[in-house]
């Protein structure tokens, strides 16, 4: 995801400019010792043009690997191993050359301490260079990450009702209400029981963003309460945890619209009844949770592209664990699949 | 006078039977979960008056209303559908949002009534043409094959022509007859996939393999399927436009 500083065209320009600049002054300075310009204009080429790769190399190796820690240990040592095969290459190119001379190949001995030092001063340069690039980068990264987190919470928090309570569920739930009134009034006063706890459960989760799978799963259970109101023997559920997995925590308020999301894939897509399954279980210490609904392959265009609403979910995870691999659909045999993976990494240093 | 309530809440029917039961005149036939039964229940019965929902299982309450040859006298009952009820607020036809009141209730009744049957015909089918706009239906047609329904989802049409009273459909899948326009189609099927190259053809431009010259100002589109269909002149035109030549 972050550009490798050798692609930006302003350095191009002046990593180039840099190198034609050294090969020049090096070539002057060799020739001042008496050298002809043959030798003075190989020597600086040769030179100049393997540092340059070497330079290149370290940055290149950056974008791929960089320490969290010791990094400038890290940087010491490259350079200084980048530098000693540099002067290695050199000398035995250099040798190949003009073995026949030997007042240069007197002077390449010599000069191999002052070599090593600039190779070393360059590679080291460059190095540093590498590093503050990609450390600026992944700074802008993670607070570009960070202002979008806190752009969505204050979004979310506006459209809250809007996003969590359609007003489709809203409405249909007062017209059950309405209809039970007259029939059964003490059904009626106890949905509205339900969907009081279920809106005053969705308001409240304002503060804490994190909350244990266990209370999730109850919140969910106000919800499915009143859709088997609404939708009667149509609609089953099932919820299944495995081992302690109730015991790990999630975002609040994820698990809702996507069992929302598969209740009206479902309900829509068949006019038989309908089962909603919900598993959680434990792997690799994540929590795994699968919501499963039945579709029709046929017709499953009515609903637009299974699952919009799984949208803003995927977004909202990728938000808060920079990664796009965790909400997972799958059609298989007539039946949608919603996987989720919430990493615990978030949760180890404040777990309760 | 009778009544058919079709909606798949069981709660939500029963106090539009509720409300009825003010209505002595008025007897509830049969109530229906969904627009499939609800088809057969209007033509085994041939009720005066429909209570309608709109959002219900495989096919939703204007989709079934259009499959209805001689369609009854409707009321449509609905919770919050945004584009629904903006059609319905641009064509005289009655709906009531839930939850409704027993006033709102007998005042649609009342309208009913008063209303001329002709006129009230020529409204819904207005009020189903603009429906057919909207995202919900855009991407599929819902046609009556025998005594079957199917849904087509406009990926699978390869094109259309113009047949009398009626729009034969070819698909993947066969031929279908729906009895709309072709203007209707133009205008409610995605722009992008379908162009009328014709007076009497709509075709999927994801099938166009060639355009060959054909006669004086007109061209034949060949697909991909072997079928050659005649373009007109404006037909070209909007081909050359959207495929970019």
């Amino acid at each position: 995801m972050i550009q490798p500083v050798t692609t930006a065209s302003k350095f191009r320009i002046s990593f180039l400019s840099w190198w034609m600049v050294w090969i020049f002054v090096q070539w002057l300075v060799i020739s001042s010792y008496g050298f002809d310009s043959t030798i003075s204009i190989t020597d600086s080429f040769v030179c100049n043009i393997l540092l340059a790769g070497a330079c290149l190399l370290i940055t290149n190796n950056m974008k791929f690997y960089l320490p969290q820690k010791e990094r400038y240990w890290y940087i010491l040592i490259t350079s200084v191993v980048i530098s000693a095969i540099w002067l290695f290459a050199v000398k035995s190119i250099l040798h190949i050359f003009f073995k026949n001379d030997p007042g240069y190949t007197v002077f390449l001995e010599r000069s191999l301490y002052i070599r090593f030092v600039i190779g070393f001063l360059m590679t080291g340069c460059m190095a540093i260079i590498g590093l503050l690039w990609y450390t600026l980068r992944e700074q802008q990264a993670a607070d570009k990450r960070k202002e979008e987190a806190e752009q969505m919470t204050k979004d979310a928090e506006l459209s809250k009702l809007r996003q969590q309570l359609q007003p489709h569920f809203l409405f249909n739930s007062l017209n059950s209400i309405s209809a039970l009134a007259g029939s059964q009034p003490e059904k009626a006063r106890h949905m509205i029981q339900q969907l009081s706890d279920f809106l005053r459960g969705t308001l409240k989760r304002d503060n804490h963003q994190h909350v244990s799978l266990e209370e999730e799963l109850h919140h969910l259970g106000l919800y499915l309460d009143i859709e088997k109101v609404r939708f009667g023997r149509r609609l089953q559920t099932e919820i299944m945890v495995s081992g302690n997995a109730s015991m790990l925590r999630l975002p609040s308020l994820l698990l809702q619209p996507v069992v929302e999301n598969a209740i009206k894939f479902g309900l829509y897509d068949t006019t038989e009844m309908v089962m909603i399954r919900i598993e959680a279980g434990i792997a690799d210490k994540d929590l795994f949770i699968t919501v499963t609904n039945p579709f029709d392959e046929a017709t499953s265009v009515s609903t637009q592209g299974t699952g919009f609403g799984l949208v803003s979910i995927r977004r909202r995870l990728y938000l808060l664990f920079a990664r796009n691999d965790l909400l997972v659909t799958e059609k298989k045999d007539n039946r949608f699949i919603t996987h989720i993976r919430i990493p615990q990494y978030l949760y180890e240093s404040n777990h309760h | 006078m009778k009544a058919i309530i079709i909606d798949d809440e069981e709660l939500a029917r029963s106090i539009v039977k509720e409300y009825l039961s003010a209505w002595p005149s008025i007897k509830v036939v049969q109530e229906c979960n969904d627009g499939f039964e609800g088809i057969k229940a209007i033509q085994q019965h041939r009720p005066d008056l429909i209570f309608l929902d709109i959002q219900m299982p495989k096919i939703n309450g204007f989709e079934m209303l259009e499959l209805i040859e001689q369609p009854p006298a409707v009321i449509f009952t609905t919770a919050f559908e945004e584009y629904a009820i903006k059609a319905f607020e641009s064509h005289a036809v009655d709906y009531l949002l839930k939850p409704f009141s027993k006033e709102r209730f007998d005042k649609a009744l009342q309208k009913w009534q008063q209303q001329n049957p002709q006129q009230r015909t020529a409204e819904t089918q207005k009020l189903l043409d603009a429906a057919g706009l909207t995202p919900a239906q855009n991407n599929r047609v819902v046609v009556k094959d025998n005594a079957k329904i199917k849904i087509i989802p406009t990926a699978q049409i390869r094109y259309l022509e113009a047949a009398d009273d009626y729009v034969k459909i070819h698909t993947t899948d066969g031929c279908f007859l729906k009895n709309k326009t072709m203007g209707y189609f133009e205008e409610t099927l995605d722009e992008q996939n379908f162009i009328r190259i014709h007076r009497s053809y709509i075709i999927n431009i994801q099938l166009i393999s060639r355009i060959d010259p054909y006669e004086k100002d007109s061209h034949l589109a060949v697909l991909s399927i072997g079928v050659k269909l005649p373009v007109s002149k404006s037909g070209y035109a909007k081909l050359k436009q959207v495929l970019g030549i």
